[in-house]
């Protein structure tokens, strides 16, 4: 990634100049990203840990920061960011002083004003609009490489971990009864968790990279009877609104992420009044 | 009547049970430490000794020693907050205890159905396939251990859809899904109607009877306790007795004092020990007639 002033300027500009490699480009990234997300995305909701997923992407601008600062990779940066703030949490979860929403509002907004006030301090090259709500069409062929590849590793180690995930899901101290060693599957789970999130920030930014997770489950679970099947259609939103969301970017000279989580929002509060309407009827 | 023919069995199981693992009548907890601890019980299929537990600088548990068997129905009866789950937990091995041990028998194959089962309405997922989840089991043994549970109906309904009861009924299958040799239940007739309740035992002391399977429950509900069990023990962060039920069943005052649901967690270990414990002001009776029976 550059580092000079605006990237998604010189991108949208790119952009123009040629449409179609940067669009399919951009709209790979995000599909791949999806794939991902989706089955994560579940585990995030059923577990209650969407505000958790929101804390370690405010993080990562301190992570983006510091990787401006000692030059180097800044997808990097913001993977080590993360993931220290997801295992900074984890351990915070052990004290019984302070009661887990409150340390969670705590490093949320602490961590943001130190990434905001660190991005003064670097100065001009940061493009804090880019990073907070991401910059789909800066994204290169490295990217997309490193999107499928990982995204590929996390899939995979997901599936190896469903069964676990889905019984301390259901029950955490009944899993761990039967045997499930269950704080080694969260925190294999939250690693995960954090490397989908330091490729979730690339498109659609620190503040939305919760949302490309939570979003399209939320769309699915009225339609779903078995977790498999709430997964995929999470998928299949994710990916239905990807396309029409840079579509709607395209046509709007609008920034890529936003559109595409726009899209999942709309699509995630017909299906959730369509379960009202037939809840009522 | 089935209440009634459940206790003969469990006298007669307590008449071949007493001798073998030396179940002592009522004591007080602080004497077990001056007397000196047993060893661990091997044949226990899980034996704990000396548990202590602080949480949040509190005592929650202390000086507890503890053996359940093969074939043996334990029930934990205490008042609010005497540490009743704690204990479970501990003996299950999901609290570390802040001393002493829980030591578990190599072959034990525990089943715990939990008192608090709090599952998110986002999760998707029928009974079969709950039951299903890390074990290989036919639907035919399905539908079977449900209808032993009590909810053959639930087999292909959501679980976010099941009142509190039959979810519990629902995990009690799973457990039995499981072959346990010993079944850890935390208050498993909490809002189950009287005949459901009788129901429940009646299937505990015939899976003691055909399995030969330990069971542990916690239980307020001190009526059917004192029909279906083999020993009773009375915790209030310390064991403050344990025993057969049947010296507190033959109280003259036991029926009376179970309606008063005030004095209901106090009345029962009031007969066994002579210290006092805390206002209860219900008259209890002198604690002499089962304290009698019990020596």
């Amino acid at each position: 990634m550059g580092q000079q002033a605006s990237l998604s300027e010189t991108a949208r500009a790119r952009v123009r100049a040629m449409p179609e490699a940067f669009l399919l480009r951009a709209t790979m990234a995000a599909i791949g990203l999806a794939l991902v997300a989706a089955p994560l995305g579940c585990i995030v909701v059923w577990n209650r840990l969407a505000y958790f997923g929101e804390t370690v992407a405010q993080a990562s601008l301190v992570g983006v920061v510091l990787a401006l600062a000692l030059h180097f990779n800044i997808t990097l940066g913001v993977l080590i960011a993360t993931a220290a703030v997801a295992g900074l949490l984890i351990l915070l979860q052990r004290q019984r002083v302070v009661p887990m929403d409150s340390v969670l509002g705590l490093t949320h907004h602490g961590a943001l004003a130190l990434g905001v006030i660190a991005v003064s301090q670097v100065g001009g090259q940061v493009d804090l609009i880019g990073y907070l709500f991401g910059d789909i069409f800066a994204v290169t062929d490295g990217d997309v490489i490193a999107i499928f590849f990982g995204g590929a590793v996390v899939l995979g180690l997901v599936f190896w971990l469903w069964q676990p995930l889905l019984r301390i899901a259901v029950h955490d101290e009944l899993a761990r009864a039967e045997g499930i060693p269950a704080p080694v599957v969260r925190a294999a789970f939250t690693l995960l968790l954090a490397v989908a999130i330091a490729f979730a920030i690339k498109i659609v930014g620190i503040l939305l990279a919760i949302a490309f997770l939570v979003v399209p489950v939320v769309a699915a679970r009225p339609l779903s009877s078995t977790p498999e099947r709430m997964a995929l259609l999470a998928a299949v939103v994710s990916v239905v609104s990807i396309v029409a969301g840079m579509a709607l970017s395209v046509w709007l000279d609008a920034p890529g992420g936003p559109a595409i989580v726009l899209v999942m929002a709309i699509a995630a509060a017909v299906s959730l009044s369509i379960r009202g309407l037939r809840g009522t009827a | 009547m089935t209440v009634g023919s459940n206790r003969e069995m469990t006298v007669s199981r307590e008449a071949e049970a007493a001798p073998a693992h030396g179940d002592h009548a009522c004591c007080c907890g602080h004497d077990h430490s001056v007397a000196g601890r047993q060893p661990f019980d091997d044949s226990a299929l899980i034996s704990a000794r000396g548990l202590a537990l602080h949480l949040g600088g509190k005592p929650v548990l202390s000086d507890i020693d503890f053996d359940i068997h093969e074939g043996e129905i334990v029930t934990l009866i205490g008042p609010n907050g005497a540490g009743k789950s704690t204990l479970v937990r501990v003996l299950l091995g999901l609290i570390k205890p802040d001393q002493g041990s829980v030591r578990r028998r190599r072959d034990a194959r525990v089943g715990y159905v939990p008192q608090k089962i709090d599952i998110d309405p986002t999760l998707p997922m029928t009974v079969e396939r709950f039951l299903k989840l890390g074990e290989r089991v036919s639907r035919e043994d399905i539908l079977a251990r449900l209808k032993e549970a009590g909810v053959a109906h639930t087999a292909d309904q959501q679980i976010s859809r099941l009142s509190g009861g039959e979810l519990q009924r629902v995990i009690l299958a799973r457990a039995l899904l499981r072959s346990p040799n010993l079944l850890v239940l935390d208050e498993p007739v909490r809002g189950v109607d009287y005949a459901g309740e009788a129901e429940l035992y009646n299937l505990f002391a015939r899976l003691r009877a055909t399995r030969g399977i330990g069971v542990l429950l916690v239980s307020h509900d001190l009526h059917v306790v004192m029909a279906s069990s083999d020993r009773v023990i009375c915790l209030n962060q310390h064991v403050c007795c344990s025993g057969v039920p049947e010296t507190v069943a033959q109280h003259p005052e036991y029926s009376k004092l179970f309606g008063a649901d005030a004095a209901r967690s106090f009345a029962v270990y009031h007969h066994h020990h002579d210290h006092k414990h805390g206002p209860a002001g219900e008259p209890l009776g002198d604690g002499q007639g089962t304290g009698a029976g019990n020596a």
